[in-house]
Order: C-alpha cells, then structure tokens, then sequence
C-alpha cells in the first residue's frame, strides 16, 4: 500500500504530462467551417449596398456558372487586404459577388472607390442574419457557388495571393 | 554594447550553474570536501551574473534602445519611464529572464546564508538550485533570447499593451515571481534531502524560513495583482477564476500546505514524506503554471505569447524536473522512517486536516482549469467558469477556516476534546450572534455561500484572537503573533468576499451632462464630458460629483482612455473609498443623443479582502523575522556563554 503511495505522484503527473502533450502537438484548430457548405444556399434577398451595383438575391446566385460569394466590410481591415487578390480573380475572369455585413451604403462607396470594386452585385446584411445562415463565422470569408446555387467551397479569412491558383481550381471543380 | 554584455552574463551565469552542479556532484560521490568548497562561491558569481543580464535587459529598456527587438516589439521612446522600466517584465522573455534572475539570487541566497542545514544536505540543495536553473538558461538561451538584435534598428517601438501600463506592473509581476519562483528553493532543499535521506526536524527548521519567505511575496503578488485586475479591467470583480489567476493560487495553496506541514516536522518530527512531497509540488505547481500561461494550450485573457514551440520546450523541463524529482521520491522515500506518532486529538491531526482540505481545493482548482483540456482530448469544447469554483471550492475553504480557528487552540501531541471545546466556546458563542445578526439584517437577501462566509468570518476573526487570550502580550513570541495575525488576516478577507459578493449595489444607465444616478443612497451628477491627454493617451473623462446622503459632494473622473500605440481603448474606473465600501464607476460609450452609459457600482467592506491578504502576508512577515531573531538570540547567547 504504502510502496503504491508512493509512486502515486509520479503516475499521476506522467497522465498530466500526456494531456499536455497531446494539447500541444493537437494542430491549432481555431477554423470553424461551415455546416452549410455541400449544400443549397438559403433563401436571400438583401438590398443593395452600394450606389452603382444592383441588390442581391440567392437565386441570382444559380446562374449555371460558378461563381464567387464574397461576405465583406469597409469596416473591416483584412478586407481591405484582400482586395488587390479579388481584383486578380475578376480579371481571371471569375464573377464575384458580395455581402457587406453591418454597413452603410456611404461607407462601402468609399471602400469601393478606395480599394475596387470586382464585384457584379452587393447586398447589404444589415443585421448578419444571411451571414449566420450561411454558417460564416466573420469577415472576409468567401464562397464558391456551383451553377445551381449550392456552397462548394467556403474559404475562411482573406483570400492570400498563394490562394488564388486553389480558388481557381475550386471554381473549375464546381463547374 | 549593453545587449551583448547581458547576453554574455547569462551564458556565463548558464556555464557556472552547470559548474555549480558538477562540483556539488563529483563532490558529494567522491566525497572530495575541496570541490564542496568551490559550490557556495559559484553560486553567488551565478547569482550575480544573472542580476547583471537583467539590470542589462533594464538599461535597454529605459534607453529606448531599438535596436533590440525585445525592446522594439515591446516599448516605445513615448513612454513614461514607469513603464519603460516595468515594461522590461511586460513580455515573454522578460519575464523569463526575471524567472532565472529570482532563481540565481535565490540560490545565491541559500549560498549565503544557509547555516542550519547539514553540509552534504546544503551542497545537494544548492546542486538541485543549479540543476533547475540549467533548463531554464537554456530556454532562455536557445528559445526566448531577451538580447537578440534587429539591423536595421526599428524607428521606433510597437508600444507595450494598455492594460499593462498602470503602476501595478511594477509590484505585481516582480512580488508574484520572487514568491512562484522562490518556491524552488523549497523544491531543491527536498531535493537535497532525498539525495541525502537527510529528512527530519532540524532539516524542517531550515527549510522553513525560505518557505515562509516565499509565501509571504506569493501572498502580496497575488493580492496585488488581484487588486490590480479589480482596477484597471472596470468589471467590478476580483477575482475571476482564470488560468493565469488559478496558475498563481495553485503554488499557493501547496506552499500554504507546506507552511504548515514543515512546522509540523519542525516541532514534533512527524509528516517526513508528506512535507517533502509538498516541496516538490509546491514548485511544480510553479512550472505547470508557467507553461499553461506560456504554452497558450488554454484560452485565457493573460495568453501573452501564445507559441507552441515554446510550450513544447516548457513541457521537457516540466517533464525533467517534475518526472525526475518524483521518481527520486519514490526511490528514495522508502529509505525515510516513519515520523513521530500523535494522538487523535491533537495540533498534529489539525494540521493534517488542513493540509488535506487545502490539497482537495488544490486537486479541484487543478481540475477545473485542465477540464477544457481533456474534454478536447475527447472531442468536446467546453469551458469551466467561475460558478464551478465557486461552487466548488467555497463550501471547502469555509470548512478549512473553521479548522483554522481550532487549530491554534489545540494543544500538540496530546489533547482532550472536551477542552478544546471549552476553548471554542467564545468563537461558537460569536458564531451564533453572528448568524442571529446576518438573519435579521439580510435573511432572504443574500445567498448560502456570502451568507456564511460573513457568519465564519465573525467567528474566525474571534477564534484566530483567542491564543492570545490569558497570555502576557508582551511576553507572546512574535511568531505567534505572526500567526495570529496571519489567520486574523483570513478572517478580515473572507469578510470582505462575503460582503461584496451579498451587498453590492450596481446600476446601470445613460445619462446627459446634468443627470443624476441614484445607488446605495448615493448620488452621482454627471457635470460634462471632457477630452484630455495625458502622456501617451488621450481620453475622454467625465466629471462627476457624488454624494451620499446629503453629505459635501466629492468629485470623480473616470475615464475612457485611447492609446495610439498599440490603438487600445481602455476603461479607467474612478474608485472613491470610504471606511464602510468603494464606490466603483466606469464610462461607458456614448449612447444615442449625446446620453452616455455609466455603470455604477457600491461595494461595502470589499476593500477588506486586500486589507486581509496584506495582514496574512504581515503575519507571515512576523512570523519569519520572530523565529530567525530566536535564532539569532540563542546563537549570541551561546557565544556569550562560551566566552
């Protein structure tokens, strides 16, 4: 009993010391995918956000084509980041379209005019509430649509120059 | 020129710690007395090594010096020199490089002014020091260095963060560490007296002081920074039951055990293994901390440098250090005989009841915090929160304070309960008008737990007076005031827990400029909204009087504050104490026309829970300077009579 006592301590520090190790080496996993993608878009109709594109409604999205949803803000930092890379996938030929989240229509002219503009139409999500149903957990995020208005592909955070060629190829596999 | 002298007195200090631990070792196994002799001198070079890489760290810090990346990532010419000087700390590296100073002056310390240990037990202690201090050189070294250069140098600093930039940093992270990090002193004098099998009182008597030292700056670093979080987050809380927070009350609740067990070993020879188990905990509990804060494997508001290379690093000394003086315990426990028996009832059994219920709250604290951690293991995210804690450990700690109270009045070795109960007759008599009091003041009002907590803490605070009752004040040791003060200490904090948590008043509102809010009988007129600059921050303050009951109105300024580097916005509470609570108000944002939202808050008594951790850390700083002047005395009085 006594001599069970004693290495007691030790048994229970190495079970600690796996735990820890097995949190460690566990890859970070902070990326939260949606729930929705594989499936059909949910049902949408948002005003437009800007004052020379056209409003946004989920069938528009079925074109028979694939396309790119990108959710956005002006107020968001990383979006501006990420316009340069949408601007390269417009003149790639991709159609682009978008939701700002939380906006106002002045802001996102600016944010247009500053940064560029790629997209064909931008609905305003004034409250998120398309953004949750879409299952998108921030901005920016983007969506790959197959032609018949289902996810294909969700793309959490900014889209990196590196990504382009990936997005591309998810664009092509969607066709 | 100052980075590279610093870096070159940390491979120093690095270089003459693995020196130190060579002597101690081919010392002891060959028994050669000359290389013993080099030990003590090594190991104050090393502790003075490590002052100079960290008042080097300092001067780079105060100068600006961008050329450092420490400095460049972490300060800014801007600042006020408060928080340049304290931003030395205010970072990952930093504040490792605080780590090995404590540990090198620590070791220093022991080299010094250790007189009461065995020799062989002395030099192994000061071999475990050299030992534990070689992992974390070589963390610092290879993983973390503090002194590494950038070219070009940075124009000028990325600022150190808002939150940090309050007075509190300058006392709290420094006392925490002195304290987490001087608990190694314990773990390495268990060390030695495994290596030695040099367990008993004598061995108890000279380990005490340096426990007792550390707990007494674990106490103020923990009350400090409790304190500091109080202030500067504008949440109105104390404490909130983080994994930082808890890494800190964990050490403390194993060197709070170890408090007591040594004393036990130290008077009556007994609890041998038991002590030496907590020594070791007590500092590895220390390092566990560390590496949940360092590693970032749990979400918390302290996560300051979350990297899992580092993590990784932390967790191979952990697993060294931790792994490798367990497995010496059982080894070499076995070879340790029995301690000396005691009755039933007695101070011994009191004191065992202590250490256990502090060890369950330390088990339960240490559960709580690892469980998001080994639910995700098993593929679920949960987080555990205050009210676990709460729950959890509350209904313990106010048992543990009953004991508290009976303990003192137990006699050791042998006692009769009928005795002891006529001992605790006052204390239960103040329990019970405490109870009658509270019930007619707030039945129905407050809950279970602040219900009696302020019920224990009346009787406490009467129980934890009470040895000294029928003695010559006088002519009491100061050790035991020392405890006296210590556990009256408890009392008076617990009072204060209790108070908050059952009477607080808060109220909520958006006011213009010339409203009144109304709480707790006081008034409070917003005046206007002003901007202003201080520093290196601009803010916007409202000018608020307030008064209670009709009394002179006292002007307040809380603030909403805006750094520009890096851009943080933080919320200053304007706090206006009285002997009977605080009076806590936080500006919020601006509302809809021109209305803006205040949270107010009246917390009577909460103050005592600070009062309270100062008067156990003054019990424990009596009871530190009563027993070493003892032995200063005896010492004189010995050479006297020689002479």
């Amino acid at each position: 009993m006594r001599k069970l006592l004693i290495w007691l301590p030790l048994a229970l520090f190495a079970g600690f010391f796996i735990l820890f190790a097995s949190g460690l080496l566990k890859p970070d996993d902070r990326v939260i995918t949606s729930k929705q993608v594989g499936k059909t878009l949910p049902d949408f109709t948002l005003p437009p956000a800007a004052s020379d594109r056209p409003a946004l409604m989920s069938r528009e999205l079925a074109t028979g084509k694939p396309r790119l949803l990108n959710i956005f803000a002006s107020w968001c930092v990383p979006c501006a980041a990420e316009a340069p890379q949408l601007l390269a996938l417009k003149r790639a030929g991709v159609e682009i379209d978008a939701i700002a989240i939380r906006d106002a229509r002045e802001d996102v002219d600016r944010f247009l005019a500053r940064y560029g503009n790629p997209y064909d139409r931008i609905g305003l999500d004034a409250r998120s509430s398309v953004q949750i149903a879409l299952g998108s957990s921030g901005v920016p995020e983007s969506f790959v649509i197959d032609g018949k208005g289902r996810i294909a592909y969700q793309h959490v955070g900014d889209i990196r120059a590196d990504d382009i060629p990936m997005i591309l190829q998810q664009l092509e596999d969607a066709r | 020129m100052i980075a590279e002298a610093g870096l070159v007195a940390l491979w120093l200090a690095a270089a003459l710690a693995f020196l130190q631990l060579g002597l101690v070792a081919f010392g002891l196994a060959g028994k050669k007395s000359e290389l013993l002799e080099a030990v003590r001198p090594v190991a104050v070079a090393q502790g003075a090594l490590t002052t100079i890489a960290f008042t080097a760290l300092i001067a780079l810090f105060m100068r600006s010096d961008m050329s450092v990346l420490l400095v460049a990532n972490n300060s800014h010419s801007m600042k006020p020199w408060l928080y340049k000087f304290a931003g030395t700390w205010g970072n990952h590296e930093g504040s490792m490089l605080l780590w090995v100073t404590v540990m090198g002056v620590a070791g220093a310390a022991v080299a010094l002014f250790e007189r009461a240990l065995r020799r062989d037990t002395h030099m192994a202690t000061l071999g475990g020091q050299a030992a534990i201090s070689l992992g974390f050189y070589a963390f610092l070294l290879f993983a973390s260095n503090p002194f590494a250069r950038i070219n070009p140098p940075a124009a000028d600093g990325q600022g150190l963060n808002p939150l940090l930039q309050d007075p509190g940093l300058a006392f709290h992270p420094p006392t925490l560490y002195l304290g987490y990090v001087g608990l190694s002193v314990a773990f390495s004098f268990a060390i030695g007296a495994l290596l030695t099998r040099q367990v008993d009182a004598s061995f108890a008597r000279a380990m005490r002081p340096w426990v007792l030292a550390a707990w007494i700056l674990l106490t103020l670093g923990i009350t400090a920074g409790s304190y500091w979080a109080y202030y500067e987050l504008g949440w109105g809380g104390w404490w909130f039951w983080d994994p930082v927070e808890n890494a800190s009350l964990m050490p403390w609740l194993a060197a709070t055990a170890l408090l007591h067990s040594v004393t036990v070993l130290a008077t009556r020879d007994a609890l041998r293994a038991w002590t030496v188990m907590l020594a070791v905990i007590a500092f590895s509990m220390s390092m566990v901390g560390t590496f949940l804060v360092r590693s970032g494997i749990l979400t918390s508001v302290h996560a300051f440098a979350v990297d899992p290379e580092r993590g990784s690093f932390i967790l191979v000394l952990l697993g060294i250090y931790i792994g490798g003086a367990l497995a010496l315990f059982g080894w070499r426990v076995g070879a340790v005989r029995e301690g000396a028996p005691f009755e039933l009832v007695s101070r011994e059994t009191m004191l065992v009841v202590n250490n256990l219920l502090l060890s369950v709250i330390l088990g339960l604290v240490l559960i709580g915090t690892l469980y998001p951690l080994l639910t995700e293991a098993f593929g679920h995210k949960v987080s555990v929160g205050a009210p676990y804690f709460d729950r959890i450990a509350g209904p313990i700690a106010l048992i543990l304070m009953i004991v508290m109270a009976a303990g003192p009045l137990t006699r050791w070795r042998r006692d009769n309960l009928a005795e002891v109960g006529r001992r605790l007759i006052v204390p239960a008599v103040i329990a019970m008008i405490a109870f009658a009091a509270v019930a007619i003041l707030a039945w129905g009002r407050i809950g279970v737990l602040p219900f009696l907590g302020l019920v224990i803490a009346l009787a406490v605070a009467a129980g934890s007076v009470a040895p000294l009752w029928k003695r010559n004040l006088r002519r009491t040791p100061l050790f035991t005031w020392g405890m006296v003060v210590a556990h009256l200490g408890c009392a008076v904090s617990l009072a204060g827990m209790a108070c908050d948590s059952a009477f607080t008043v808060e109220k909520l509102a958006a006011v213009r400029p010339g409203d009144v809010v109304e709480a707790a009988g006081w008034k409070l007129r917003l005046t206007r909204i002003v901007p202003i600059a201080g520093d290196n921050w601009t803010a916007l303050q409202a000018d608020m009087e307030a008064s209670r009951n009709g009394g002179p109105p006292v002007m307040l300024h809380p603030q909403s504050r805006f750094f520009p580097s890096p851009p943080t916005t933080t919320t200053e509470a304007a706090l206006l104490t009285r002997w009977n609570g605080q009076l806590y108000v936080v500006l919020g944002q601006e509302a809809d026309q021109g209305r803006w939202q205040l949270r107010v808050w009246w917390k009577p008594f909460v103050t005592l829970i600070w009062f309270g951790g100062a008067l156990v850390a003054l019990g424990g700083a009596l009871a530190l300077v009563g027993r070493e002047r003892r032995g200063w005395l005896l010492k004189w009085r010995g050479k006297a009579a020689v002479a």
